[in-house]
């Protein structure tokens, strides 16, 4: 789109948006745009996009700590950590495909402002966790920084953490610094078959309760399956359990060994190979389980316990396909009937279960008419507020893209 | 030491303070007030001990109602309140004020519903940090934020100071492995965030919570992650003949793809004393020791221990000593774990806790030196190795106020370097009264503005714990 304003360094982008919260313009903030469907639609004067901000501006592999602009692409900084035979942990998913866009078009900014993280999550953290240091800009148009560039840092409020998930509406970043690991040397996973999502996620929660470091657990719906596009998977129409274990080579086959005795009660998995496991939890990384699914998407956080609990009472009243990652704690589902894209039962059935709801993918004139990320309580309705013109006081980031009113 | 200004106390509000202590005593069960001198002179102090304040009054709630009257009444009064969970602060967090009350969480201290199947525990803030991880033991599951004090601290307080430990390195530290809280803001209001799910339904405002240092809110419940303990550990010793080497040696393990569970360092001074204390048995005839744990079964600790040593081989340690037993393992990190107190029975000592860049390591030890010669006060180092956490213990004499303010003036210095080669002022002990006129090294009028509006959002009037973390100058309060 020509009308997007193409920042080139943190320097143009903080006069631009001074410029802009001088002259209170309203601006629709984005990286690479590749998230641009997700949330509210925005209503504002000009998009200005940090794709243009792009480079590893520092990477110290033996402090575990690399920073970059925030247009960054996300598969740069992955590749760039690869050569050091390191990685993201938290295994920032890539919605791009199930959004309809191509793949790997993510920048690392939007990974941090959406706070959406992959399987690895569930043991090592999510992008917020692994967030250091950041430079941005608030609405006010000022330039500011929190964090740094070390592992541990207490100095002053964790404002780095604190505008995670805040989708562009409390400041937009020009530069991320952010905690790198070692990649495991070895991967395998075990898969159960024909699992009820109940039992699976017992399976799930007891494979975690063990010392054993299991670092995915996924539960896929029969229906689902078949999406992944994986012979190793077996027969068509099963649900599929997958639980992941990544560890150093000279250790990975006694894990599998003790792993499978622990949750021995769950049936005899098949064991995913090297290739075959990694083939699998990149396909996840992607959605590709969600792949030709038409229906509106909810993502779905809820306590692990009571995830199939809450997907069945949905289900009584829409049709509805499910997969669970983070041991039941993640709920991917779609919803193929309703005409609100499920919301009023969603949000019913989350009401009373606990929990919480965001809209990921619905016609846009049903995200501006329903809610699409949680509705909050009062008194958090009233800090949210606060935070928000503590950044943005005169409301001109991504207004409208949360809340209507924030 | 007294080089930090404490704010001019309200004397209208110290005049009323009978009426005060009378009224309190009719928010909560008036035992669970402390007027009388003695009893306030025990919360004058924290850690820092060097500073001092007597309190209006103590307030020891038993639960969150309790706290939301206090607050409510001391909202409506403008008196301050300073929350304290068991006062090991390093940095003068809970040091009171005369024209403050002191409202302790050390009753709030119940497990309340433990969830093996999400692995979550629901506590009660004032719960000490080890209490959890003893609560869960049975089951083979432990809260791993460690810091050395857990027997004492609380978790109220590691989650006001967002307290490290040294097996954070693997485990990562309190914002980490809190879920959610139950928070009592100073109009009485009780909120909630978080809880079992892992993501935040909004903004992250428990991100924000945790590290806020008392300013935020009165924290009385909150919800942990537990984690099942690993099948074993060992941890091994690597002695070297300078820091430099051992430095070397850290970067290297990390480069090579391991994370050991610790990491942890020590030089002449600190062996000597930690080891005299605890008969820990470290080698005396090195100048850096480092205490490497890893975790696993027993093969797999012996194919990583072997690793480590093979890359440690290529900086030329003159100890390499495995723990061969669940008792020298023990007597390894006793002496590691009592390193403070230790340092406490030789001497008063002023910790440090400025984070570097690893590579900077061997350099900021020389300069580290160099700054405590030319202060004329001795030095023993001890840190968080793989993270890059110092703690400078610099030693004085408390009862000599020349050399308490030189110590204060060392001190500073150290940090002002530590800042200046990439690093930041506080790794885990959190900024306090001590780092607070420090605070413009580290950001800029922006930045600090941008935190106080924060600030401004949960506490309007700046009544919680007003005294800490912002310079007294500049700032945004009422
Ligand atoms: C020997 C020794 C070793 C230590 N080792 C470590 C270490 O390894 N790692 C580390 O990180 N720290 C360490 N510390 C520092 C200290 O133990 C931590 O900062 C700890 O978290 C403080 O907990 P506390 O319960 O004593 O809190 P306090 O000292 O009582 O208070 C600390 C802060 O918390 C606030 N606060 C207390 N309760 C509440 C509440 N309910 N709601 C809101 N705010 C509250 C207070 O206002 C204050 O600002 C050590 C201290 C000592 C003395």
């Amino acid at each position: 789109m020509s009308d997007i304003v193409h920042p080139g360094g943190e320097y143009e982008l903080h006069q631009f948006i001074a410029q802009a919260a001088a002259a209170g313009t309203t601006l629709e903030i984005g990286g690479r745009g590749s998230k641009r469907d997700i949330g509210r639609p925005v209503q504002a004067e000009t998009v200005v996009s940090t794709a243009s901000m792009s480079g590893i501006t520092l990477y110290e592999p033996n402090e575990l700590v690399i920073s970059a602009r925030a247009g960054t692409l996300v598969h740069m900084v992955e590749a760039t950590l690869a050569r050091n035979k390191q990685q993201l942990a938290f295994e920032p998913i890539d919605l791009g495909p199930v959004m309809g866009e191509p793949e790997g078009q993510g920048s690392i900014g939007a990974v941090f402002a959406s706070n959406l993280s992959g399987s690895r999550r569930i043991l090592a953290g999510s992008a917020r966790d692994h967030f250091l240091g950041v430079r941005a800009i608030n609405g006010k148009g000022e330039l500011f920084k929190s964090g740094g560039r070390v592992l541990k840092n207490v100095t002053g409020y964790d404002l780095t953490r604190g505008i995670t998930g805040s989708w562009g509406t409390l400041a937009v970043m020009s530069e991320v610094t952010m905690k790198v690991l070692p990649a495991a040397e070895a991967v395998a996973t075990l898969v159960f078959e024909g699992l009820t999502d109940d039992v699976a996620i017992e399976a799930m929660c007891e494979a975690m309760a063990t010392p054993f470091e299991v670092s995915g657990t996924l539960h896929l719906q029969g229906e689902l399956v078949p999406a992944m596009e994986m012979d190793a998977l077996g027969k068509r129409g099963q649900a599929v359990t997958a639980v992941r274990l990544e560890t150093y080579a000279d250790s990975i086959d006694e894990r599998v060994r003790k792993l499978s005795r622990a949750i021995a009660e769950f049936g005899e998995p098949k064991i995913l190979n090297d290739i075959e496991a990694r083939l699998f939890w990149t396909n996840a990384r992607k959605l590709q389980f969600l792949q030709g699914t038409a229906g509106s998407l909810w993502r779905i956080s809820v306590a692990p316990r009571n995830g199939a609990r809450l997907v069945a009472a949905i289900t009584r009243r829409l049709k509805c396909r499910t997969a669970y990652d983070w041991s039941g704690g993640l709920v991917w589902l779609i919803v193929d009937s309703g005409r609100d894209a499920g919301a009023t039962e969603v949000r019913r059935c989350v009401g009373e279960i606990g929990g919480h709801a965001m809209l990921i993918r619905a016609e846009p004139a049903i995200r501006s008419a329903v809610d699409v990320f949680q509705t909050l309580d009062s008194g958090t309705a009233r800090l949210a507020a606060g935070i928000k013109s503590a950044f943005d006081p005169e409301g001109i980031l991504n207004p409208g893209r949360m809340y209507a009113s924030l | 030491m007294d080089a930090i200004a404490l704010p001019e106390p309200r004397e209208d509000i110290i005049a009323r303070r009978e009426e005060i202590v009378r009224k309190l005593k009719t928010l909560v069960a008036p035992d669970c007030v402390i007027d009388d001198e003695t009893g306030r002179r025990a919360y004058e102090t924290d850690a820092l001990t060097a500073y001092k304040r007597l309190p209006l009054a103590v307030v020891l709630p038993s639960n969150t109602q309790e706290v939301s009257r206090v607050l409510a009444y001391c909202n409506e009064n403008a008196i301050k309140v300073v929350a304290r969970g068991a006062g090991t602060s390093l940095c003068g967090g809970a040091l009171p004020q005369e024209d403050a009350i002191v409202l302790g969480v050390s009753k709030l201290n119940r497990v309340l519903h433990i969830d093996y199947q999400n692995r979550t525990a629901r506590v009660e803030a004032g719960i000490t940090n080890i209490a959890i991880s003893n609560a869960v033991a049975s089951a083979g599951f432990f809260y791993a934020p460690d810091p050395s004090s857990q027997i004492a601290c609380t978790l109220a307080g590691n989650i006001a100071m967002n307290s490290g430990g040294a097996h954070c390195l693997k485990y990562g530290v309190t914002t980490n492995n809190v879920l959610g809280i139950k928070m009592v803001l100073m109009t009485g209001e009780v909120i909630e965030f978080g809880g079992e799910a892992l993501d935040a339904p909004t903004y992250d405002l428990l991100a924000l919570i945790v590290g806020s240092e008392g300013q935020f809110g009165i924290v009385t419940e909150a919800t942990v992650r537990i984690l099942p303990a690993a099948e074993a550990a060992r941890p091994m010793l690597l002695g070297f003949e300078t820091s430099k080497a051992a430095g070397a040696c850290v970067a290297a393990i990390i480069g090579a793809g391991v994370i050991p569970v610790a990491i942890e360092f020590m030089d002449r001074p600190a062996i000597e004393v930690c080891d005299d204390f605890s008969k820990a048995g470290y080698p005396r005839d090195v100048e850096a020791l480092l205490i490497v744990e890893v975790e696993g079964s027993e093969s797999e600790i012996e194919n990583l221990l072997t690793r480590i040593q093979q890359i440690a081989s290529f900086f030329e340690p003159k100890v390499i000593r495995v723990s061969q037993s669940a008792e020298e393992s023990a007597a390894i990190w006793k002496g590691r774990k009592a390193a403070f107190g230790a340092m406490g029975h030789i001497s008063d000592y002023y910790c440090m806790d400025g984070v570097i860049p690893l590579r900077k390591l061997a350099d900021v030890l020389v300069e580290i030196s160099r700054i405590c010669t030319e202060h004329s006060l001795p030095v023993a180092n001890i840190f968080h190795a793989g993270d890059g956490n110092l703690h400078p213990l610099i030693l004085y004499n408390a009862n000599d106020a020349e050399e308490a303010s030189r110590a204060e003036a060392c001190g500073a210095e150290i940090l002002k370097h530590c800042v200046k080669v990439g690093g930041c002022l506080t790794g885990e002990h959190g900024v306090g009264i001590e780092k607070r006129d420090l605070m413009g090294l580290q950001f800029t009028k922006i930045d600090l503005e941008q935190q106080m509006r924060i600030k401004s959002v949960f506490d309007p009037n700046w009544l919680l714990n007003p005294a800490k973390v912002f310079p007294l100058d500049g700032r945004e309060m009422p």
